[in-house]
């Protein structure tokens, strides 16, 4: 059953469309990732739940009621904001604190919640400390136990993590989804880093431009995406413009090459298409170890290698990548020509109609 | 480490320095330990005992002091929520209030006094007739530059929007936010901004003399006309006030830095 409810929002600031009808259904207790590059209206829709701002059109509906012009310190949403948010002037413990004793509640309660909450981020020993006396993912820590303190009825993440170095914010993402679990808290994630929103979250929408692209799970946004834009967002795609040439075989030609795609089967002769293949299914080998002209290979020379542990990412003339164990990858060395074999089946194919939008190599 | 040399030419910089400072209230030490009849050898704390012994001292001094702090809390009132909504709602309208804080720096204290004294005249008597309605809105006007600019730096300390939408979130009012999560935070900057118009207030004259009210510098200028060694002992003893509330911010603003820091502005 639908918990939190976006109808169709709408936000413009000027002349600039933040928001052009977004809509999410989130069930109780389900974590959603708002994914997008910056500027795609992510923070805008936070915002709007959080009550900090008011759509143009649009409601938003919390547990069946309409909270759209309910005012934010009335909304009982808790939110960990990007910037360090804690009050410079209180202690951490102060800082859990303030929202119980806004709500009136007595000493002896407030104490309890307050330990058990800082217990549950791993700061029960931090409590007397003030902002400045902690880390900046210490921080982060105490501002997701004040937001719990008050036991929200939608907790809202705004890119929470974006100020911490990788480990700790790699750290802190497994204790969010954690505690998310452990307190079964409806949860709103807004983040530009993919990675991070595939690992925590129970559904990922993609946004651009205003708008939702995509939303599904996290396993159904690598491996079905459903626009170009999707496709270049989630995760490093290889991206080929082909023209189908027999839509009967599902023969499709890139470059001046046939390949065969199962996808590319009943469609139309001519149409425009654009294959799309994760780097790590395709499969590369030395050229003249009898790979050359087999059926759909792609020749090309490799021009990088990039060694990201356990596997090594080689970039290739025509713009190919491809990932690979590391320990294979030493017989391919710079300047080496390869030929890379392109499955038939598991390779997405989309519909070519305008440019793809440039955000830069999809990592 | 090794702490970097000082070169002698700073030296020579810092004790020109000093005795540019020093040399005048030395003197003013000096000059307050004699006694008005030759001959009599140094020195005597007679002077500093007729200034404690003044009523006009002690009635003086209340009124500027009462006076000082009335307009401390009548500006704090003001500015601190008007600065607050111009940062966190009209941002646009710094540069305005910028520029209205600079007009009693360029306007002359006696075009500012004539012109108030008109403006005010017809006001109730309890208003314009007493130190503590009319005058007290002129300092107000005289101490807006010292408070604006004291407080707005106090603002763009502290991550102003992020605060109080913390803030808000966790179910506070704006006015909870602003005397429970702001106020605290912006102290340093009200602390200095009130010593200023402490300052400014102690001494401020011609609107004063102008408006024929009996305030302390009233008090110091007649003396300093009329009995010169024990003007010597009253100009240090108001030295001595100002320094004290200069210290007090010192040790105030000392502890409030061990408790707690100060959030970058973000935006």
């Amino acid at each position: 059953m639908t918990y939190l409810q976006l109808e169709s929002l709408h936000r413009s600031f000027g002349s600039v469309k933040a928001l052009s009808g977004i809509d999410i259904a989130l069930g109780e207790g389900e974590f959603l990732s708002l994914l997008g590059p910056s500027g795609c209206g992510k923070t805008t829709a936070l915002r709007l739940v959080a009550g900090f701002d008011r759509p143009d059109r649009g409601r938003i509906v919390v547990d069946g009621k309409d909270i759209t012009g309910v005012a934010p310190n009335k909304r009982d949403m808790g939110m960990v904001f990007q910037a360090y948010s804690l009050f410079p002037n209180m202690t951490a413990r102060q800082n859990v604190e303030f929202g119980l004793r806004i709500r009136g509640r007595d000493k002896g309660a407030r104490r309890g919640r307050v330990d058990e909450l800082l217990e549950l981020v791993g700061l029960g020993h931090a409590g007397d400390r003030y902002p400045h006396q902690l880390s900046g993912g210490m921080q982060q820590r105490v501002a997701l136990a004040r937001a719990l303190a008050i036991e929200p009825r939608v907790l809202l993440l705004d890119e929470p993590l974006s100020a911490l170095d990788a480990k700790v914010r790699v750290q802190l993402r497994e204790e969010i989804r954690r505690i998310q679990l452990e307190l079964g808290i409806t949860t709103l994630y807004v983040t530009h880093d993919q990675e991070e929103a595939l690992a925590i979250s129970d559904h990922v929408a993609v946004m651009y431009g205003g708008v939702i692209e995509q939303m599904g799970t996290p396993s159904e946004m690598y491996t079905a995406p459903k626009t170009p834009f999707v496709a270049e967002f989630i995760g490093t795609m290889n991206r080929l413009e082909a023209q189908v040439v027999d839509g009967a075989s599902g023969e499709v030609e890139h470059a001046g090459i046939r390949l065969r795609i199962d996808a590319a089967r009943g469609r139309q002769n001519g149409d425009r298409v654009l294959i799309l293949i994760r780097p790590e299914a395709l499969e590369l080998h030395a050229a003249g170890n009898g790979a050359n002209g087999d059926a759909n290979t792609l020749s090309a020379e490799v021009v990088t290698q990039t060694f990201l542990g356990p596997v090594t990412r080689l970039k290739m003339t025509g713009g190919l990548i491809a990932d690979m164990s590391t320990a294979r990858a030493t017989a391919l060395p710079v300047g080496a020509n390869v030929v890379a074999h392109v499955p038939a089946d598991g390779v997405q194919l989309l519909t070519l109609t305008d440019d793809l939008p440039d955000i830069g190599e999809g990592t | 480490m090794k702490r970097p040399r000082m070169s002698p030419s700073a030296y020579v910089w810092l004790l020109l320095a000093a005795v540019y400072f020093i040399l005048p209230l030395y003197s003013t030490l000096d000059f307050s330990l004699k006694e008005n009849k030759a001959g009599t050898p140094c020195c005597t704390l007679h002077n500093y005992g007729w200034v404690i012994h003044n009523g006009d001292f002690w009635h003086t001094i209340k009124i500027s002091f009462i006076l000082a702090l009335e307009t401390i809390v009548i500006s704090l009132a003001l500015f601190v929520p008007t600065i607050y909504l111009v940062h966190l709602r009209f941002p646009k309208l710094r540069p305005v209030l910028a520029f209205m804080a600079l007009v009693p720096f360029v306007v002359p204290p006696i075009v500012m006094v004539v012109g108030l004294l008109k403006t005010f005249k017809w006001t109730p008597n309890w208003y314009f007739g007493t130190p503590w309605g009319f005058l007290a809105t002129a300092y107000v006007i005289l101490a807006f530059p010292y408070m604006y600019f004291s407080l707005d730096a106090g603002f763009r300390a502290i991550d102003v929007h992020t605060l109080t939408e913390a803030s808000q979130n966790l179910g506070a009012r704006w006015t909870t936010t602003l005397f429970r999560v702001i106020l605290p935070n912006i102290r340093a900057a009200a602390l200095a901004a009130s010593f200023l118009t402490l300052a400014i207030v102690m001494g401020e004259f011609t609107i004063a003399n102008l408006a024929a009210f009996h305030t302390f510098p009233i008090f110091l200028q007649y003396v300093n006309e009329s009995q010169g060694f024990p003007a010597g002992a009253l100009t240090l003893l108001s030295f001595l006030i100002t320094w004290a509330a200069m210290l007090s911010l010192l040790l105030v603003g000392r502890k409030r830095g061990a408790r707690g820091a100060i959030v970058p502005a973000t935006r």
